[in-house]
């Protein structure tokens, strides 16, 4: 009996297994297009290979488009049309840096395609991490990339490590509610930093409110290296504790009293400005433009001020690259040809934010937002002062180290109140010694030197 | 049963958790260890913890590390001890209150950050009820760096964030001790505080010794809170270990950073064990 009723539970769960497993029956009306062959003979035959079809799964990680939005929008828009499956990885540096140098340790890889900002690069072509794209390079030759932009991809050295893709740059931005406290007489598309900063004073006077902001939080480092540094001394490390440097100090001690003391929380401008927390503001295009998207009759895009010494700024390069270890070598290169076409550059501008490297006609469905800050990168590239700043490359895989001596410089300075020639005098003792243990030359905007960068 | 095979047991049982901690815990100490104190070419040096003793950030975060164990330990416990002892009062509806209580452990330390954010933030949520009510005419900055408030929102949302582990190992703690004691003490004619501090309080020392030196640890490695609440305004220990790992990119100096956290741990959890040791501890 005992057994009986084994055998009837046993039997019990197999029924009940089975019924889960079932596959359930849905009726669905699905209309399939129905192609009717003509019986047409053809006379040639085309031969089609089926790899040009799919290029199987290609892995493209990347640091840039990191925001959940941007990597949805990569994947289901930008990489849409790539025959082939893309599986698009958005990563932090430092987890990206790792995980590739730990595959070329390991000697074998799951990465194809690397989407980097050029001065991410040099440590990974220290560890001889990437493969020589110089054929592939000549391949794109018909993209018309400026032959400045090719150049940033050889990294300093005579082979191309990367092949351009996009572009940014950081500029300033301002709420329409501001005009009414702009100084007399200044023009928003031509400030100066004076003026700037006259600007939030204007508005504290009149209204009680803190209403310039930065990025403390965020990029900060790169208004002081490549922004403010380069437009009131004309140089970045030679020129780091200059009489030119003191007064760019006071400056900003200055200008402070007008910034908004929430600044220190800030990451992204396009926040603040949208909750109205800052009126007046500096920052990354890519992290102010949601502001000019959303709102592009409340925001305005403006060339960064100028200062004394012309109008410092930085343009940001980003490129592709393959790692020796990649797995799908064909895939990589038709991603990297697919990336560089018009259509997908324009797409990637859409949908992140980041300017064209190939020469592209802008189309007439691009957000206003997205064309005005177009228009504001352009002026500030084309500015008659403009005094172009680049991301060190010769500091290797320390290139990270020399942020640390802007920010500690401006948090002793600016927020603990410091004597200023004392912290100058400190911290280029430390930024020297960065030069002369990486033996970097200067870059611009200083003279090139011959042997490490020296501060003067 | 084969002795031989009673011997093994016990190790085999360990095995798994021994090579756990050994694979995860053991192995990256160890390599961080050599990081902090070993140069590229792996010579031995110094160089790296001198560099972190004369750090700009070094001083000020040590400081503000040690301000938040002072501030944040003591209302924990406090908090947690008063809510643990009321749970023992078996009230109508108690059980429910250990739910309420648990809610934020299931929260993630960078989420009741941002959480805390959106309440401070100079639009945010604070500023809006206090305007509503009519107390402020605009909205005044919390989040301001020049005043104490940062490090007020910190420890607000560390104690509503951590309050619930204390609190859980208390009651824990407190469901140990025997009914006996206390009623022997109320027939002695011990008042309710008298109770607490001679009976409960004594028999609860080895769960609060628990709690101390967990929440310390974790009071010394404050991290994500503090850099949604106050980003750059509030420098800590954790925070500068992480952006030379991930901004400066020197895993020396984050390395070095990382030891002298673990010896500030360590150095605490012995203090604790020391100063806390229960009375057959202390006999033997």
């Amino acid at each position: 009996m005992k057994k009986f009723i084994g055998i009837l539970m046993l039997g019990a769960i197999l029924m009940g297994l089975l019924a889960a497993c079932a596959p359930k029956t849905v009726i669905e009306t699905v209309e399939v297009p129905v192609t009717v062959e003509v019986g047409v003979k053809e006379t040639e035959i085309v031969e089609v290979p089926a790899e040009e079809l799919d290029y199987g799964l290609v892995t493209f990680i990347s640091t840039q488009g990191v925001p959940i939005e941007e990597a949805e929008a990569m994947r289901g828009v930008v990489l849409k049309d790539f025959p082939g499956q893309v599986e698009f990885i958005g990563s932090e540096y430092e987890n990206f840096e790792d995980t590739i140098l730990a595959e070329v340790q390991a000697g074998s890889g799951s990465l194809d395609v690397l989407g980097a900002l050029y001065g991410q690069y040099p440590t990974l072509l220290d560890a001889g991490a990437l493969q020589d794209v110089g054929p592939l390079m000549a391949k794109l030759s018909d993209r018309g990339i400026p032959d400045a932009v090719v150049e940033l991809g050889k990294l300093g050295t005579d082979t191309q490590y990367y092949i351009p893709w996009m572009q940014a740059t950081y500029i300033a931005a301002y709420n329409k509610k501001a005009l009414d406290y702009i100084p007399t007489g200044a023009d928003p598309e031509a400030l100066t930093w004076q003026q700037f900063s006259d600007w939030g004073k204007n508005i504290y006077e009149a209204t009680g409110d803190k209403k310039l902001g930065f990025p403390v939080n965020g990029l900060l480092h790169r208004f002081l290296e490549g922004y403010i540094y380069p437009s009131y001394t004309g140089g970045m490390v030679t020129t780091f504790k200059s009489p030119e440097a003191v007064e760019m100090w006071e400056f900003i001690i200055d200008m402070w009293q007008y910034v908004n003391p929430q600044s220190m929380v800030y990451g992204y401008m396009q926040e603040p400005l949208m909750a109205d927390e800052v009126w007046v503001t500096w920052d990354h295009t890519a992290r102010l433009i949601d502001a000019f998207k959303n709102q592009p009759n409340d925001f305005v895009a403006i060339p960064a001020p100028s200062g004394p010494m012309g109008l410092g700024y930085m343009p940001v390069a980003v490129g592709l690259a393959i790692p020796v270890t990649a797995p799908n070598q064909e895939g990589a290169e038709e991603l990297i040809s697919y990336m560089t076409l018009p259509e997908t550059q324009i797409s990637v501008l859409r949908e992140v934010g980041f300017f064209p490297a190939v020469d592209v006609e802008y189309p007439g469905y691009i957000p206003q937002g997205i064309r005005m800050e177009g228009e504001a990168v352009a002026l500030q590239a084309a500015a008659a002062n403009a005094v172009p700043a680049m991301l060190p490359v010769g500091l290797g895989p320390r290139g990270g180290e020399i942020n640390k001596v802007y920010r500690d410089a401006f948090d002793r300075i600016v927020i603990n109140g410091e004597d200023i020639s004392t912290v100058l005098a400190e911290e280029a003792v430390i930024l020297q010694a960065l030069m002369d243990e990486t033996g970097a030359p200067c870059w611009p905007p200083d003279a090139p030197s011959v042997g490490a960068c020296q501060v003067k | 049963m084969n002795p031989k095979r009673m011997k093994l047991e016990p190790y085999l049982l360990l095995l798994p958790s021994t090579i756990y901690l050994v694979l995860f815990f053991a192995w990256p100490m160890i390599q961080a260890f050599s990081l902090a104190f070993q140069t590229d070419d792996g010579q031995l040096t110094l160089s790296h913890i001198q560099r972190m003793l004369n750090d700009a950030a070094f001083s000020e975060a040590i400081l503000t590390t040690i301000k938040f164990i002072i501030l944040i330990i003591p209302i924990q416990f406090i908090l947690a001890l008063v809510m643990a002892l009321l749970m023992m009062e078996h009230l109508r509806g108690s059980n429910f209150l250990v739910y309420i209580y648990a809610i934020p452990l299931a929260v993630s330390d960078l989420a009741a950050g941002i959480i805390w954010f959106s309440i401070f933030t100079e639009r945010g949520y604070l500023n809006s009820f206090l305007s509503a009510l009519g107390l402020i005419d605009k909205p005044f900055i919390f989040l301001n760096y020049t005043t104490p408030w940062p490090i007020v929102a910190v420890v607000l949302a560390e104690v509503w964030r951590a309050t619930s582990i204390v609190f859980v190992i208390l009651v824990a703690g407190l469901q140990s001790i025997p009914r006996d004691y206390t009623e022997a003490a109320e027939v002695f004619g011990a008042n309710y505080l008298a109770r607490i501090r001679h009976v409960i309080l004594p028999m609860l020392k080895p769960s609060i010794q628990v709690a101390l030196i967990l929440r310390t640890l974790l009071a010394v490695q404050v991290f994500a809170v503090v850099l949604a609440l106050a980003g750059r305004g509030v420098k800590v220990l954790a925070a500068e270990a992480y952006r030379w790992h991930g901004e400066y990119r020197n895993p020396h100096m984050a390395a070095a950073y990382a030891m002298f956290i673990l010896a500030i741990s360590l150095i605490t959890a012995l203090f604790y064990l020391r100063a806390l040791r229960s009375t057959e501890q202390s006999v033997l």
